[in-house]
């Protein structure tokens, strides 16, 4: 939650640029971000589509690497790390939440919950009840053993933020968590992030749409055509510019 | 993670279910085609297979397979019997020769005539009879499935007349002998009562058959043998692959069959390899998600491999079993020679493996070259 002390920031963004396609076909899908997100925050990037906020949160993730410009995230620096190094960096630091959910359908809720502790080398014997006991939490101790196409889109929903909390990350990524839901579910899963996800030591980036959900943020970052275009904090009631580095 | 692999691989049945069939398929018809192939392979040595207890073969030095026979004069058994080693040695005829039924119609048989003391290369299994009734006047024995041959659905009547050469001679017994290449009726009678029974030629002796004295290898004895008389003696070893060589040499068999064999492999791959592709393009997203999560590039590679193998398993078994049941069903099936040993199921089991190989091959790089961020788009 944020507080009026200073917090140091977990995501520094400075001068990143990204394009797509080459010479004369070359997209830039950023020009130039600059952004910082302290520890604790709940930060919406929102803008019309195409603007560039799935983009900046996969360089943000370290699923895509930026054309120039510096990206920090909690304290180590994406753009020089080794690919390898940024793989075990996702692994122990990044959870996601998808607009689709991306569970994988042959796998049970609580075998879904349970992959990133998997992936990190955890036995199944020890992943399985760690996730189940999320889930429980997530109010689906009921349908542990079900697959998702046995699920409500509400209920994915809730296992998708269970799978992206489960291993304790730091950086919580979600792209359009409510896009694929109802009202009530949605409303359901804001609550479920900003009142489960949200931590001192953890940053939530949640890129949306929706605006019903901008409550739930400490500050909404405005993006377009590639730019962040101005910074409202919320809960703070201050509304400013983007971040500005000499 | 492997075990997310294989959650995945068998989430799917369709796909699962096509690309084990693609591989079992493909498995089948290599190993069954094999299988008959090996079959017929033992159907050209099946008459040495049949000769029990000797141990070096002799036989006139222009002698290819076990049917080229060229005959030698009977006076090189005893110039075997003079080479040092030989504990003892025999006469064996085999010959073509025409035989006149009751009915007045002819087939031509395969004569086998064994020394007439020792009864060396008679058949093991009797049905009928015993091998000491050769000593009747004119007495012959047949193979059972011979004689179902000539006189189909009667059974077996002791006494029965042929007529070869225009001498008499009588079925006494009834013998189990394996099927021979060219699928003709064994008749086994003395070497003395062979020799008339053959068109008239001026030499009528086909082989001796030597036994090493204990503690000296047949294939030691051969080379005695040959090097004293200057006739080819071979150990039963030695001679088995000569006629096995003659027939892959000399033959179209192992072509026509390479061919099936070579289809078989093709046919498999395009389909397993195909379906497998399919499964994994369909599955890029979840692959996507995977890497997104911190998979690495040698995980996913692992956890492809895996299910690669896991399908090469399962399709091996079931087309290894398939094949065999179809060997086991066709059994009793006179014409048709299915013989499975333990080298076409390795010789499957490798084509299998490069089958699931190449299709991960194919589909791999799809995987490495995923974008994790394929997951934000939706």
């Amino acid at each position: 939650m944020p507080s009026s002390a200073p917090r140091s920031p977990a995501v520094e963004v400075r001068g990143v640029t990204r394009d797509f396609g080459s010479g004369d076909a070359v997209a830039r899908a950023l020009r130039g971000v600059d952004l910082d997100i302290p520890h604790g925050e709940l930060l919406m990037l929102v803008g019309p589509s195409g603007c560039g906020k799935t983009t900046l949160v996969s360089i943000i993730a370290g699923t895509l690497q930026p054309t120039a410009g510096e990206v920090k995230v909690l304290g180590e620096d994406l753009v020089s790390m080794a690919p390898a190094a940024r793989v075990r960096f996702r692994r122990a630091n990044v959870g996601f939440i998808f607009q689709s959910f991306n569970l994988l359908p042959a796998l049970t809720a609580v075998e879904n919950a349970a992959v990133p502790l998997i992936i990190g080398g955890w036995s199944r014997r020890r992943a399985l009840p760690a996730a189940a006991v999320l889930l429980e939490r997530l109010g689906l101790g009921s349908r542990l053993t079900n697959l998702p196409n046995e699920l409500s889109g509400g209920q994915q929903q809730r296992v998708a933020i269970a799978r992206a909390l489960v291993h304790e990350p730091r950086l919580l990524i979600c792209d359009e968590p409510t896009s694929a839901l109802d009202a009530e579910n949605g409303r359901i899963t804001m609550e479920l992030i900003s009142g489960i996800a949200v931590q001192p030591e953890r940053v939530v980036i949640v890129v949306t749409h929706d605006q019903r959900v901008y409550p739930y943020a400490d500050r909404i970052a405005t993006m377009e055509d590639g730019q962040i275009v101005s910074i409202e904090a919320r809960r703070s009631g201050e509304v400013g510019a983007p971040t500005q580095h000499a | 993670m492997l075990w997310i692999a294989w959650k995945m691989l068998i989430g799917n049945r369709a796909k699962y279910l096509g690309i084990v069939f693609g591989v079992a398929f493909a498995a089948l018809l290599i190993a069954q085609q094999s299988s008959i192939f090996c079959g017929l392979m033992a159907l050209t040595v099946s008459q040495i297979l049949d000769v029990e207890g000797a141990g070096v073969w002799v036989m006139d030095p222009k002698v290819r397979y076990v049917d080229d026979v060229k005959p030698m004069a009977d006076t090189h058994l005893y110039r075997v019997r003079g080479v040092p080693g030989v504990d003892w040695a025999v006469r064996l005829y085999k010959g073509i020769a025409r035989a006149r039924l009751e009915s007045g119609s002819y087939e031509q048989v395969i004569l086998l005539g064994l020394d007439d003391a020792t009864f060396i290369g008679a058949p093991l299994t009797m049905i009928d009879g015993s091998i000491d009734d050769l000593r009747s006047p004119d007495a012959v024995i047949m193979d059972v499935v011979g004689y179902r041959k000539l006189w189909p659905d009667e059974p077996f009547k002791r006494g029965r007349i042929i007529e070869m050469n225009d001498r008499r001679a009588v079925i006494v017994g009834l013998a189990k002998a394996r099927k021979t290449f060219q699928s003709f009726p064994v008749v086994y009678t003395r070497y003395s009562q062979a020799v008339r029974f053959a068109p008239p030629e001026r030499k009528v002796l086909s082989f001796v058959l030597a036994e090493p004295l204990p503690g000296i290898a047949p294939e030691e004895l051969a080379t005695r043998i040959g090097a004293q008389t200057g006739l080819q003696a071979l150990s039963r070893d030695a001679f088995l692959s000569k006629t096995i060589r003659y027939y892959l040499l000399n033959t179209g068999i192992p072509i026509n069959f390479g061919i099936t064999v070579g289809l078989g492999f093709l046919v498999g791959t395009a389909i397993a390899g195909q379906t497998f592709y399919l499964f994994i393009v369909e599955n890029l997203r979840q692959f996507g998600a995977l890497k997104a999560m911190g998979t690495s590039n040698g995980t996913i590679l692992l956890m492809v491999l895996a299910q690669a193998l896991h399908v090469g398993l399962v399709g091996l078994g079931v087309g290894i079993g398939l094949a065999a049941l179809f060997g086991w069903a066709t059994r009793s099936l006179s014409k048709l020679s299915f013989y499975m040993p333990w080298q076409v199921l390795v010789i499957t089991g490798v084509a299998v493996f490069l089958i699931v190989l190449l299709a991960s091959l194919l589909s791999i790089r799809r995987v490495f070259v995923v974008d994790p961020a394929i997951v934000f788009r939706g």
